[in-house]
């Protein structure tokens, strides 16, 4: 089997993880920019971690023959800080440009206070004045429903946002349904204990599957897993599902997400 | 909904099969479940609104429909619609602490 890692830290990861997925399929891995489990104190670490993504981390994921991208922000985590925040928005410009740029995020909220709300709003504007797609991460657990609830609003809210360019990530039962009805992609993540495990994603599969769904596993230095992606694929199989509508779910669905970006490449040409 | 993928649509199956595939994996989880409400029951002080929170759901596991899942996160979430002033944690604690 093929998959693509749409959503996946690996600069928190072993070379073993990039050897695992490898041999699970993966096609290629997408690193959103996020928060490092502490706050960073200056605007140069958040530097130093834009060269990591765009620089550094390709190379490594090359060595296992993985097309690396990244996205690029500030975190909802360390958006309270208001004057850190806008240190590094005005960083991100310079990083723009590097050729596995996707888009900006994973923006979003965390606790929905007012400061990361205006964080938000400015990573949106930054993302529509440079064209770029967008990566949403909704907050945690009980703060879920309500968090999708205020980011979507600021999304539409917004006439240059298209939907279509927006990937609204860890969804879950209860926030699936509103994210899809208002045309914008949902990311379901793959979590051992928080989000969802694969056996309920496939449930949500079987009843809201889209066009417009990507499963990720969003690996990081948390208890996470980095090829729960092919585990929700093997739970698949499991239940009868067909291998063309399992790879048009895992492959081809975030392809053509990702494809809005000029600089993503569909690892199938490559070859 | 919207562009339905070919995955949509729950195939046909037997609660047979069903079971054959996920009835061990939830035995045990429901004994884990148990032993854990045995584990509370053992120790002093009261409910804390985590717990509070989860002994509200399981009245829901028994309930008919197939919406338990999104009916236990929307009874764990935070019903405000306005965001906050400031945080005084960076974290969520699985149930909204202003849950009675
Ligand atoms: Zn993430």
């Amino acid at each position: 089997m093929r998959y693509i890692e749409p959503h996946g830290h690996m600069v928190s990861r072993t070379t073993d993880d990039y050897q695992a997925m490898a041999l699970a399929g993966c096609a290629a891995i997408c690193e959103p920019a996020f928060w490092a489990g502490f706050d960073r104190k200056s605007a140069d670490g958040f530097h130093d971690y834009f060269c990591q993504l765009t620089q550094h981390e390709p190379k490594r994921a090359a060595k296992y023959g993985l097309p690396h991208y990244c996205w690029l922000c500030i975190n909802p985590k360390e958006s309270e800080d208001m004057a850190l925040a806008a240190d590094v928005l005005a960083l991100i410009p310079q990083f723009i440009g590097a050729p596995t740029v996707l888009g900006i995020g994973e923006i979003g909220l965390n606790k929905n206070t007012r400061n990361e709300m205006k964080i938000l709003e400015q990573h949106i504007e930054l993302a529509v004045k440079h064209d770029q797609l967008i990566l949403v991460h909704t907050p945690h657990l009980e703060d879920k429903r309500k968090g999708t609830r205020l980011i979507t609003d600021v999304l539409k809210a917004h006439s240059g946002v298209r939907p279509e360019r927006v990937i609204i990530d860890h969804v879950e039962e209860h926030t699936i349904a509103g994210v899809l009805d208002q045309g914008f992609w949902a990311g379901i993540t793959l979590y051992p204990e928080s989000k969802a495990t694969p056996v309920r994603a496939v449930d949500m599969l079987e009843n809201f599957a889209s066009q417009r769904v990507w499963l990720n596993s969003a690996c990081d230095w948390g208890h996470s897993d980095p090829i729960a992606v092919p585990k929700a694929a093997a739970e698949m199989r499991r239940r009868g599902h067909s291998a063309a509508a399992i790879d048009s779910l895992v492959y081809g669905n975030p392809v053509r997400f990702l494809s809005q970006s000029k600089n993503f490449k569909d690892p199938q040409a490559l070859r | 909904m919207p562009d339905p993928h070919p995955l949509a649509g729950t195939p046909r199956r037997s609660r047979d099969q069903v079971a054959d595939l996920h009835f061990m994996d939830a035995r045990f989880k429901l004994l884990d479940l148990a032993a854990f409400l045995d584990r509370l029951e053992r120790a002093t002080g009261a409910d804390d609104h985590r717990v509070r929170g989860l002994r509200q759901a399981l009245p829901i596991l028994l309930e008919g429909g197939d919406d338990r899942v999104a009916k236990i996160l929307h009874l764990w979430s935070d019903p405000s619609l306005t965001p906050i002033e400031q945080a005084d944690t960076k974290s969520a604690s699985g149930v909204w602490p202003g849950l009675k």
